[in-house]
């Protein structure tokens, strides 16, 4: 294939909180304005603008790529919104990625925003729509219920206990310690402190899960012409895959994400990639649950089928170990404003191969990451390798 | 960054605000009905369970029965071959303990959602439903359960003429 290189050459953010102050458009602003300040661009520069976020019902507003179209300079330019649920904060990266490779433009901007809180009493109440109306809905289900019973049946398979799984929420909520941008970064939390929070849907507590969150990311992708130019230390995407697998999720082996697989295999095959043991230094798999961490570490061939608890209880996964895992913090410390979380694992590595990670930094110069997000009935994977 | 950058943008509103009225909002009750068509396949799977029956699709092509019906096989991408009726009976594929409902009121007793496998289903494959009759501490994968029904002349054709799955 005849495809151009693509580097990202600038990132922003904002806090993300459980309730901000500025609206979607104005968060969406904030984070597009520093990444293009980052790199020294004005919005007359960008060729196109790429928009990433959840659902519509989220916000009560009809096409809402369209609402948020200002705040992250879209208007009178190329413009599109994607959406594939909570996998949408690595997909809208790789949709700007083939904006660029392709040859159609040199320059995009993608931003990602949610903003979670608008949706009263629960943003739950929007997300109970992805259960089947006819034959599942009548039965009153809780969004829980379908986390719940997936970790359930990964423990089951695996023979794992439910310390193996809070090992990962303690140590992304300590990572997040370290970010400035956190909601829920705690150096302090304990396994205990997991192991005793509130039952919410068993094996599922209250410190298991990610929080409700309203924040925005913003990237610049770059054609390697211009991103030679504008940049010292431009971080290359290497590898992009997405996969789907079946909506009805209850026939599904619900112990492995193989469609987690099939979009890290088209990534790692595109960024030539044929050992991700030993080629990944840092990875960021998505992780709105702790067992999702582990589930999807799996699915990204990093670990064999339930060994990524054993690993985690080793200490392999910490900053300082040798397989760096959430160094940002993940979901579970930063913060799940659904989009814009995927998208914070995207900055996270460009960040961290830059060496501009500053407490979060992991050590020993890491060359190549990987992302990866998750979302639609669970059943969505959105795959970026990036290196420099 | 986030080494370069000291102070990142976003206001945290906190419940002082909203209390104090220091911020201001508004607020919207949409009304959103919807009606929605049962289609073909799922339209027999519950004219079958108003009769008190399951039932399945088979491929030949695949060589496999599942459930829910489908009209079409999503793998070989042709019509299914066959209907099938199931035995009302299955195995715990998964569950849960549920003890919140979805806006995050605590219950006393949990709701256990659980994913059947189905018995005759090739290869074994599930519905979501709901277990009752057993003590929570009870549950496990595994565990071989079969439906209750409701009274034929409460039954209209729903999920719901099944009232829940308890062990057998």
């Amino acid at each position: 294939m005849s495809m151009r290189k693509v580097a990202v050459v600038g990132a922003g953010m904002t806090k993300f909180v459980r309730r901000a102050q500025e609206t979607g458009k104005e968060l969406s602003y904030e984070a597009s304005k520093m990444a293009l300040d980052y790199c020294d661009l004005s919005l007359d520069q960008i060729d196109c603008v790429v928009h990433g976020t959840a659902p519509d019902s989220f916000d009560g507003v009809h096409m809402k790529g369209e609402y948020l179209a200002d705040g992250s300079g879209g208007w009178r330019k190329p413009y599109t919104r994607c959406y594939v649920g909570g996998g949408t904060g690595v997909f809208a990266p790789i949709h700007g990625w083939y904006h660029v490779a392709s040859g159609l433009f040199d320059l995009c901007l993608v931003v990602c925003e949610e903003k979670m809180s608008s949706c009263q009493p629960h943003p739950q109440g929007a997300f109970l729509t992805i259960f089947d109306h006819t034959t599942e809905r009548p039965l009153g289900p809780n969004l829980l219920w379908i986390f719940a019973m997936e970790m359930n049946r990964y423990m089951h398979t695996y023979g794992l206990k439910k310390e193996d799984i809070a090992r990962v929420s303690v140590k992304n909520k300590r990572n997040a310690a370290d970010h400035p941008c956190s909601l829920l970064g705690d150096a302090d939390i304990t396994l205990e402190d997991v192991m005793n929070s509130p039952v919410l849907a068993w094996p599922v507590q209250r410190l298991d899960v990610s929080p409700v969150t309203d924040g925005a990311v913003a990237l610049v992708l770059a054609a390697e012409h211009v991103a030679r130019r504008i940049s010292d230390n431009p971080v290359w995407i290497e590898g992009v895959g997405w996969n789907l697998d079946t909506s009805y999720w209850t026939n599904r082996d619900l112990c492995y994400p193989r469609y987690v697989e099939n979009a890290a295999r088209m990534a790692y095959d595109m960024a030539g990639i044929t050992e991700p043991r030993k080629q990944i230094h840092i990875a960021e798999p998505y992780d709105p649950f702790d067992y999702k961490e582990l589930h999807h570490l799996e699915g990204l061939l990093l670990f064999d089928r339930g060994k990524a608890p054993e690993a985690t209880a080793l200490g392999i996964t910490q900053r300082d170990g040798d397989l760096p895992v959430c160094p940002s913090g993940g979901l579970l410390g930063v913060g799940n404003p659904i989009a814009a979380a995927g998208l914070m694992k995207v900055a996270e590595l460009f960040w961290q191969l830059r060496g501009e990670a500053g407490a979060r930094q992991v050590p020993g110069q890491p060359k190549r990451g990987v992302a990866q997000a998750w979302g639609d009935l669970m059943q969505v994977g959105t795959v970026i390798v990036m290196g420099v | 960054m986030t080494a370069k950058i000291e102070k990142f943008p976003g206001v945290y509103l906190r419940e002082a605000d909203f209390q104090e009225g220091n911020v201001l909002f508004n607020e919207w009750d949409p009304n959103a009905e919807y009606a929605w068509d049962t289609g073909v396949a799922i339209g027999r799977y519950l004219a079958e369970l108003k009769e008190g029956r399951l039932v399945g699709v088979h491929c030949r092509e695949c060589r496999r029965t599942v459930i829910p019906p489908r009209n079409f096989c999503e793998w070989c991408f042709r019509p299914m071959d066959e209907w099938v009726i199931l035995p009302d009976t299955g195995t715990v594929n998964t569950f849960s303990l549920c003890y919140v409902t979805w806006d995050m009121q605590y219950l006393d007793e949990p709701e256990i959602p659980a994913v059947i496998d189905i018995d005759g289903t090739q290869p074994a494959v599930g519905i979501m439903h709901m277990l009752s009759e057993v003590d929570p501490d009870e549950v496990k994968i595994g565990m071989k359960v079969q439906a209750v029904w409701k009274p034929v002349e409460e039954r209209q054709g729903s999920i719901l003429d099944i009232k829940y799955f308890k062990p057998v």
